[in-house]
């Protein structure tokens, strides 16, 4: 019952943010909404049970990413916002007519496998006693690490991108 | 009411999906086009999570930190050329941004 209850509210609170960054006309406004919408999701995570995840989201998401759109709305400052938020030219037509497509495929995909639930995969043993952060860090330093040092040296590269793009003499 | 199901958390995550798409789609400032495509992003990691909490295994977590580097590196790239663009043409408007097409 109280799981229901968080579940709807965390979920009208994420869409509504969620429409709000699209439809909002100031974009420092925009940004703020998205910081709404990570800290919501990150409680969906809690839900789930993966606190690291849901941690990972508030120091990554909320406090990185985020300060890094800012930073970038307030250098480009402009007089006048570059659209109007939802103009009604045939591109948002078209827009609003893809993005329903998707949706509907997505439903159309959700409703069929709710009807004919795939054989259960060979149920895992449950989770290890050992805490969430634990076990992450036993899988990524095990079964990932390939990726996981893949994904830092993708990290250097942007460094390194980033810096070069923004320089002066570019 | 129901009890929550993992699908509940799908049918959450298609529709901030789509909140996303729609936002790429339309809007023509691109930090807003930026910012949406990680309103898509999130809503993948929400799916990642739910499915790693149906079948008990933690590698659908896993996934979804790497999909967070991935992320952070988009946005530090991503705005990187923004700035680079706007020093040279004082726009953020996407339909400006055709010096590369044929």
């Amino acid at each position: 019952m109280l799981e229901s209850v968080m579940f709807y509210a965390l979920a009208a609170f994420i869409l509504g943010f969620g429409v709000l960054v699209v439809t909002a006309r100031n974009t420092v406004h925009c940004v703020l909404f998205l910081v709404a919408n990570f800290l919501c999701v990150a409680m969906v995570y809690v839900m789930l049970g993966a606190e690291f995840l849901a941690i990972i989201q508030i120091l990554v998401y909320a406090g990185g990413i985020v300060v890094l759109y800012l930073f970038v709305v307030m250098l480009v400052n402009l007089r006048r916002p570059p659209d109007a938020p939802v103009d009604t030219r045939r591109q948002s037509v078209v827009g609003f007519a893809l993005a329903g497509a998707m949706l509907a495929e997505i439903s159309a995909i959700l409703v069929y496998s709710a009807a004919r639930p795939v054989a259960a995969v060979a149920t895992a043993p449950a989770l290890p006693a050992a805490g969430n952060t634990e076990t992450i860090g036993m899988l990524l330093y095990t079964d990932y690490l390939v990726p996981f040092e893949l994904a830092s040296m993708l990290l250097l590269v942007a460094m390194v991108g980033a810096i070069l793009l923004a320089r002066k003499d570019m | 009411m129901t009890p929550i199901t993992p699908y509940h958390y799908l049918v959450l995550s298609a529709a901030l999906f789509t909140i996303g798409l729609v936002g790429v789609l339309v809007r023509r400032n691109i930090i807003i086009v930026f910012m949406s495509i990680e309103l898509m992003l999130n809503a993948v990691n929400i799916n990642l999570a739910a499915f790693s909490y149906q079948l008990h295994n933690a590698a659908g977590q896993v996934f979804a930190i790497f999909v967070v580097a991935v992320a952070a590196a988009e946005a530090a790239v991503g705005l990187g050329i923004i700035l680079a663009f706007f020093r040279n043409k004082e726009t953020l408007n996407m339909d400006d941004m055709d010096i590369m097409k044929w």
